[in-house]
């Protein structure tokens, strides 16, 4: 299938005063793409995304959207775009189907196909029955399904959501998540947040940002490979010396973890699990535990997030 | 899309209690000065009749109340701008407008029609006085005509400055208080310098009170309809760059 490039960002900058939020940021969004960025608080997610959305001129670097660029062309490049903040832009007073259709009016759907655009964006968003309802009186999880609907409303080629899934309770989540997953099927998404397992579940690409720099990307398979258990935790009821464990052939390295445990290190994708089990039952080690241990996503984003930082400590 | 903008910016208004207040105690207020200005007339209807080339009722009773309408304006209409963009920036609507196909021009334009729909609405209703008085007697259509056109032209003007202060802040209020702050100014601004000669004339030349004096007693010149356009051009013009000027500043 040929990869249709969506949204290109390229060498984008963007300075507070003297404060470096976002610097030489780029990437690049296909369609049937969900791409995941990941960050801790104030590593420049949501700067990144107002500065792909046209809400925030970028210092430097250019943003193409459908092939529009977004600062010469923005009229294009924007009706190309949907977007959802981090707080839904809504307004309180109208009700959901008024606000839609103020919403598709303001991304020029032409006036005659605006009831079929808001009748399909509230069904994807599980709206329906709530046109008549105020904004301000709806729940949370309900606010956030029609900020979902006000940026899917014109059918965008790029779909951005900020933090979709914040406030929510656990089955509007999996709602969120499932709309997303099938948002993601035929348009490009990009999705900001810092929880991490829904990364896994959604996206199909992953960039974590650190301090306005992109740090670390991989697609979904590449990240499963990257993730894969390196090493053997084993617990032994008599363990014996640990030069006995390392002669297993397979085990490159072996880290007492105390009370009989020990992690035995191998090579990625060749685990020795059954030479272990083997070797514990001629030594009569009397095996307890025999558990593969998978790096996570969680571990990788603290690896880099917070080694960096103290990379900086030592140089300053 | 302008239209669009508008039409949503009127229909808000419509929805919150704040307009509907301003527009009763507006009414409210300038029904009891249009009726105890009739009162007046009532009272000397019978000296003027003897004079020659006497003022009608259209001098007594309308341009009077027309004239004050202006002021009690003055206070209310700031508390109808105010909330134009600085509650958008707080309740953090903005990226809405941002980040879909519109400019900021568009923007601007639209808010400052929609409001412009509220104003229209308040002159009609002002519009309704005079006219009740065609059941009992004659009036000069020119002057009223001219009058409500300058009533028009100066809550354009408020409008524009009232949309231009609320672009600077996030706190409606405080757009408010601003708003009232420039108007009253660029009002009485020609009271200073009143001794001086060029002086005087160059800030009553700036003052928006007389420029509306003119068009209240039916005298409409192009220079006072181009002092209040250039007016209304250039706060809008300000809105559009201080817009602007935020999503390149942050």
């Amino acid at each position: 299938m040929e990869r249709e490039v969506l949204l290109r960002a390229e060498g984008l900058y963007r300075w507070y005063g003297e404060r470096c939020a976002v610097a030489d940021l780029s990437l690049e969004l296909a369609r049937g793409e969900v791409l995941g960025l990941l960050g801790p608080n104030g590593a420049g997610k949501t700067t990144t995304l107002h500065m792909l959305t046209g809400n925030l001129a970028p210092g430097a670097g250019r943003v193409t959207v459908a092939g529009h660029d977004l600062l010469d062309d923005p009229r294009a490049a924007k009706a190309a775009i949907g977007y959802l903040p981090e707080q839904p832009p809504l307004y309180r007073e109208l009700t959901v189907g008024e606000y839609l259709r103020y919403c598709a009016r303001l991304n020029r759907i032409p006036r005659a196909e605006v009831p079929a655009a808001v009748r399909r964006a509230m069904a994807r968003c599980g709206l329906e029955g709530m046109e008549r309802r105020l904004i301000g009186n709806l729940s949370k999880g309900y606010q956030q399904r029609v900020g979902i609907a006000q940026a899917i409303i014109h059918n965008p080629a790029v779909v951005v959501l900020d933090e979709p899934t914040v406030g929510l309770d656990p089955i509007q989540i999996r709602e969120i998540r499932e709309l997303v997953r099938e948002l993601g099927r035929e348009h490009a998404v990009i999705l900001s947040t810092h929880i991490l397992p829904e990364v896994q579940m959604v996206c199909s690409r992953v960039e974590i940002i650190h301090q306005g720099r992109i740090v670390w990307s991989a697609a979904l398979d590449e990240l499963e490979r990257e993730l894969a258990a390196d090493a053997l935790v084993v617990g032994l009821g008599h363990p014996p010396a640990p030069e006995a464990l390392a002669a297993v052939p397979g085990v490159t390295a072996v880290e007492p973890l105390g009370a009989g445990r020990f992690r035995l290190r191998h090579a990625p994708g060749a685990s020795p699990a059954e030479a272990v089990a083997e070797a514990a039952v001629r030594g009569g080690w009397g095996l307890v535990e025999l558990t593969p241990e998978r790096r996570t996503l969680e571990q990788v984003f603290v690896e880099l997030t917070t080694g960096e930082a103290a990379q900086e400590k030592e140089a300053a | 899309m302008v239209w669009v903008i508008a039409g949503r910016e009127l229909k808000s208004l419509f929805l919150s209690p704040l307009a509907w207040t301003v527009l009763g105690v507006v009414m409210l207020i300038l029904a009891y000065l249009f009726l105890a200005q009739l009162d007046t007339y009532m009272e000397f209807a019978a000296q003027l009749a003897l004079l020659e080339s006497a003022p009608g009722v259209t001098d007594i009773v309308v341009a009077p109340v027309i004239g004050d309408a202006a002021v009690v304006l003055l206070l209310a209409s700031p508390l109808v701008t105010m909330r134009l963009v600085a509650e958008e920036r707080r309740a953090r609507t903005l990226p809405l407008l941002y980040s879909a196909p519109v400019s900021m021009t568009e923007i601007v334009l639209g808010k400052y029609l929609g409001v412009m729909g509220f104003m229209l609405v308040l002159v009609g209703l002002i519009a309704l006085m005079p006219l009740s008085l065609l059941l009992g007697g004659g009036l000069d259509f020119g002057k009223l005509a001219a009058g409500l056109l300058g009533l028009t032209l100066v809550l354009g003007a408020f409008a524009a400055a009232g949309l231009f202060m609320s672009s600077l802040t996030a706190q409606p209020v405080v757009a408010a208080v601003a708003t009232f702050g420039l108007l009253l100014l660029v009002w009485i601004v020609d009271w200073a310098g009143a001794a001086r000669e060029g002086l005087g004339d160059a800030l009553a030349r700036l003052s928006l009170l007389r420029h509306y004096e003119n068009l209240v007693k039916g005298i409409v010149s192009t220079a006072d309809l181009a002092y209040y356009l250039l007016f209304i051009a250039l706060f809008l013009g300000l809105a559009v760059r201080r817009l602007d000027a935020e999503r390149m500043g942050g």
